[in-house]
């Protein structure tokens, strides 16, 4: 046994270790799970098909739909409407390659199709003490659960198709500590945004942050998911929480998870991945959760955040005032009341039924400004299933939004979903890149209740000013 | 894969920090199946103006620095998604090594699997390299080092095993598959 206290990366890290890295070589790292959809596999499956492999492990390929894909729902005809061919063309080579090389695909008409980062979870194939890949930045989400999971290219993608295994040099660790309650009216996102902020967007550079401390603890598996999402957006490899209550309860009973006796055992073993007393991280930081604010972006990266109600900070630098010309934003000045046109909920960063459920309390009994486009896309088939049970959509409608089929959309703009050129979006999505949202688009990332509430006025507002109107009242 | 050992190419300068794999490649250019002929995408927004016409002020349109075969870029080259379209799109402008103080993980690996050489300097060897720029400089992959018109030379370092790939010119999946016993093994371990 080991005698050292280690965290929990060393743990899971420790525990999937084929060879051991040298000075030489990095690990041969096993995976456990890995997700694919049809943006980074292609070229993956034809590497395949070239040197006559097959795949290795089926049952740990989860394969979805979902970059691409439309969000409008097949017309009378029973076709999809495809931006173009090349999109349509894409999703039926993942198709194929699925027929080809027997994989199950969670594509249209299974039910359970979804944004890759939703519809694993929801179907209980994420599990704690994991490695989990996937040809995709943002797989840290599944970190939620206390797994290990990163985003790969399309070369590693055929690796672990091939080999089920990844050569992998050991990630530094960091320790991110919340301490305290966040205040009312913060979410998930505004931590995570203020987190990205304090650290920079390359400040996780190399490392795999650990979330800890009594504001993490209080989380819901979904604002968990929303946190570990964006660890990506301050550089790290990945980010995860140890398991505990809040996670085995969430887990218990999904299709995928282990069912009855065996989920009880899997649950002693998930316990023990919790990080020991006095491991040691190669750096730690804490943050005080009760000075988080309801958060957004000013410039053209994750990093560049303000507090709603502050004043976008002065541009010490050329990149931040090519941000600010680019924005149409000015230093010293807050961010409240500028012209909003297009609000978008949805992404594997807010794309779950809370997330819905957050932005429709604040809709319920009011109604989208005249000039704001407003796009509401759910995560996944279940996510809408479950969102539509509750009657969101119908909130959704009433207050003038376009309610959709599940996809990433707008968060990447592949489908034909895009924001016009210098048209301003106030997105619950994780990135504000220039021309992200389409050439030239403008985006403001923000927390679903943000987002409602900026879609609402028309203009970026704090949303505690947009308090929730109580259901009879709405009615 | 072709090894690479040493090459001599023109240096250009893209100063910006934070060049986000959103701008290396937008998403809309992912549609393609293929691995091919990202190359007059590469920059797109930087580089073509609403109607498709070149803009003059992209460092790469100055006629000194066409065909230029390594960026210098600002801190943190790379950032943002996964997509192996970044490295193959730069790859297939002529770009062969990008230089910054600091390259985002993923794209790092991505490039290193597609022989573009993700070289990271300190600020004071970045400062020595801009005023380079439209110069010729040798990168030598096996003595590690950036050797410049004036004799002076920078030292660089590349993950040893990596390294040994692009020199010899494998990749890496064929040491994956030699290794199937032991992952083999490791399985059964697992399931006893």
């Amino acid at each position: 046994m080991t005698s050292y206290p280690r965290t929990i990366i060393d743990k899971i890290w420790d525990a999937h270790c084929v060879r051991a890295e040298s000075k030489d070589a990095p690990a041969i790292l096993y995976i456990d799970l890995h997700l694919v959809h049809e943006v980074t596999s292609p070229q993956a499956f034809a590497e395949l098909r070239a040197r006559g492999l097959a795949v290795r492990c089926p049952q740990r390929t989860l394969v979805t739909l979902d970059h691409s894909t439309p969000t409008l729902p097949a017309g009378p005809d029973g076709r999809l409407p495809f931006a173009d061919q090349a999109t349509a063309d894409q999703v039926s080579t993942l198709e194929h390659n699925c027929r080809e090389f027997g994989l199950e695909l969670h594509g249209f008409g299974s039910g359970r199709r979804g944004v890759v980062h939703v519809m694993g979870p929801e179907l209980g194939a994420t599990q704690p003490g994991m490695t989990i890949v996937c040809g995709d930045s943002h797989t840290a989400t599944h970190g939620a659960f206390g797994a290990l999971a990163f985003g790969i290219g399309t070369t590693e993608v055929s690796h672990v198709l091939a080999t089920q295994c990844l050569l992998q040099r050991r990630p530094k660790s960091m320790a991110v500590t919340v301490d305290g309650q966040l205040p009312p009216g913060v979410s998930a996102k505004d931590l995570i945004l203020h987190i990205i902020g304090v650290l920079g967007v390359d400040g996780g550079t190399r490392h795999v942050i650990e979330y800890r401390g009594e504001a993490i603890r209080s989380l819901s598996m979904e604002q968990r998911m929303t946190l570990c999402n964006m660890s990506i957006e301050a550089g790290a490899r990945a980010g995860l929480i140890a398991p505990d209550e809040i996670t085995f309860d969430w887990l218990r009973g999904r299709p995928r998870a282990p069912q009855g006796a065996a989920f009880e055992q899997a649950v002693e073993r998930w316990r023990a991945l919790a990080s020991d007393p006095n491991a040691r991280f190669d750096r730690e930081i804490r943050i005080d959760a009760a000075q988080v604010r309801p958060t957004i972006t000013w410039g053209t990266n994750p990093g560049q955040v303000v507090a709603i109600d502050r004043a976008v900070p002065q541009a010490n630098d050329a990149q931040a005032e090519r941000a600010l010309q680019y924005m149409g934003f000015t230093a010293g000045a807050q961010l409240i009341g500028h012209k909003v046109d297009v609000v978008f909920i949805g992404s594997c960063t807010n794309g779950r039924l809370s997330d819905l459920r957050d932005a429709a309390a604040v809709l319920r009994g009011r109604h989208v400004a005249k000039h704001v486009r407003m796009l509401v896309v759910p995560g996944s088939d279940q996510v809408k299933r479950d969102a539509e049970a509750e009657g969101l959509h119908h909130v959704f409608r009433a207050a003038g939004a376009e309610w959709r089929e599940p996809g990433c959309s707008m968060c990447i703009a592949m489908n034909g979903d895009r924001v016009a050129p210098g048209q301003l979006a106030v997105s619950t999505s994780n990135r504000n890149f220039e021309g992200r949202q389409g050439p030239g688009a403008r985006t403001v990332l923000a927390s679903p209740a943000t987002a409602a509430a900026c879609a609402i006025a028309g203009s970026i507002v704090d949303p505690r000013d947009y308090q929730p109107i109580a259901r009879e009242e709405a009615a | 894969m072709q090894p690479i050992r040493r090459f001599e190419s023109c240096l250009a300068v893209l100063p910006a920090e934070n060049i986000d794999t959103d701008q290396i490649i937008p998403a809309r250019f992912l549609t393609t199946t293929e691995r091919q002929g990202l190359g007059r995408h590469c920059f797109a927004d930087w580089r073509y103006a609403a109607d498709g016409s070149e803009r003059a002020d992209f460092p790469l349109h100055r006629p000194e620095l066409r065909g230029a075969g390594v960026l210098l870029a600002g801190r943190n080259f790379g950032c943002g998604s996964s997509r192996e379209h970044a490295p193959w799109a730069l790859l297939d402008l002529g770009v062969r090594a990008v230089i910054s103080t600091q390259i985002a993980d993923i794209f790092r690996n991505n490039a290193l699997k597609n022989g573009l050489l993700p070289i990271v300097v300190n600020d004071a060897d970045w400062q020595r390299l801009a005023a380079c720029e439209a110069q010729k400089i040798v990168i030598d992959l096996e003595r590690e080092q950036i050797e410049l018109l004036d004799g002076g030379v920078i030292r660089f370092s590349i993950e040893p095993f990596a390294r040994q790939c692009l020199l010899r010119g494998v990749d890496q999946l064929g040491y994956l598959l030699a290794e199937s016993a032991a992952i083999e093994g490791f399985e059964r371990m697992r399931a006893a």
